[in-house]
């Protein structure tokens, strides 16, 4: 079983890396995009607008990470 | 040759090249204090283990449909870029230190020393797993962007001879040279990578998530701008002073 979470382990760091934003923002620009398409708008726009608000979000965090309290 | 298939070849050669260089540096590093033998041995175990897995995934990726393939995997690629591209953004506004092979060749070189001294005969358990494992985990990354990409466009060949051309081109100029490749521009590379891999992600992701894009294919190009224009109007606005409290400026 060790080997098992360590595989998962590795594949969660591969594919997630170090900021979950990321990834979950992924996933909410091209599944928002998917349900305003299910709703009739073809939301051709969605996903890159949605990148530099994951971006600026995920940067805020790093930052504050960073600054001393 | 199509844009969508010169764009597939710049964001693969770019993208092993950069790979490339990593772990060229880990592999001079072992081969210098450990010896050749071990850090070859541990390159073709790495490539070994690199070309059973485009054995086993490419055949399996290609036969999902298109539609399917571009949502998954465009969610992928979309995650890989944005990860790219943070760190890009931090290391160009100075939040985050500059990628120096130079050091990391130092510091791989000054750990290989002090582990020990490699035996007189046969293999050097060190400098074979510290190569073994740089060139898998440099390779994992491109092995997933070759497949991925050429998967996507149906060119897993063309693809594949980017990152081939990649990969020769940077070792034999670390054999010609014989150290850290560190004139290679890595940090604007990188940079380029990432809103490479996030506009391509995002591109296929929507598409195959249902959207129809305006003027097809071309709509790329505006997509790879708009990227390319906010994350360099986010690394502007990290330059700014308020971002840089004191200890967190590079």
């Amino acid at each position: 079983m060790a080997w098992l979470r360590r595989a998962a382990a590795g594949v969660w760091e591969f594919v997630v890396g170090d900021d979950w934003r990321l990834a979950l923002g992924s996933v909410v620009a091209l599944g928002g995009a998917a349900l305003l398409v299910a709703a009739g708008v073809d939301a051709w726009w969605f996903a890159p607008l949605a990148v530099p608000a994951i971006l600026a979000l995920s940067l805020r965090q790093s930052l504050k990470r960073a600054l001393p309290r | 040759m199509t844009g969508s298939e010169a764009g597939l070849i710049a964001a693969v050669f770019l993208a092993c090249a950069v790979e490339a260089v990593e772990a060229v540096t880990i592999v001079l590093a072992m081969g210098v204090s450990r010896g050749w033998r071990s850090a070859w041995a541990g390159v073709g175990a790495g490539l070994g283990v690199l070309a059973a897995l485009v054995a086993v995934l490419g055949p399996a990726v290609t036969t999902l449909p298109l539609t399917t393939l571009r949502l998954i995997v465009g969610g992928l690629l979309l995650t890989f870029g944005l990860q790219w591209l943070r760190k890009a953004i931090l290391r160009a506004s100075g939040h985050k230190a500059l990628h120096d092979e130079d050091a990391i060749f130092a510091r791989e070189r000054d750990a290989a020393r002090a582990a020990g001294s490699a035996g007189r005969s046969g293999i050097d358990g060190y400098g074979f797993s510290v190569s073994f494992k740089g060139v898998l985990l440099e390779g994992l990354e491109v092995v997933f962007i070759v497949l991925t990409f050429g998967a996507n466009q149906r060119h897993v060949g063309v693809a594949a001879l980017g990152a081939l051309a990649a990969v020769v081109l940077v070792v034999a100029t670390a054999v010609a040279v014989r150290r850290p490749l560190s004139r290679v521009p890595e940090n604007t590379m990188k940079f380029s990578v990432g809103v490479m891999l996030t506009s391509f992600g995002c591109f296929w992701g929507a598409e195959g998530a249902g959207v129809s894009w305006p003027g097809g294919d071309a709509s790329l190009l505006g997509v790879v701008a708009f990227v390319l224009a906010t994350s360099l109007l986010l690394v502007a606005a990290l330059r700014r002073p308020r971002w840089h409290p004191a200890g967190t400026a590079a």
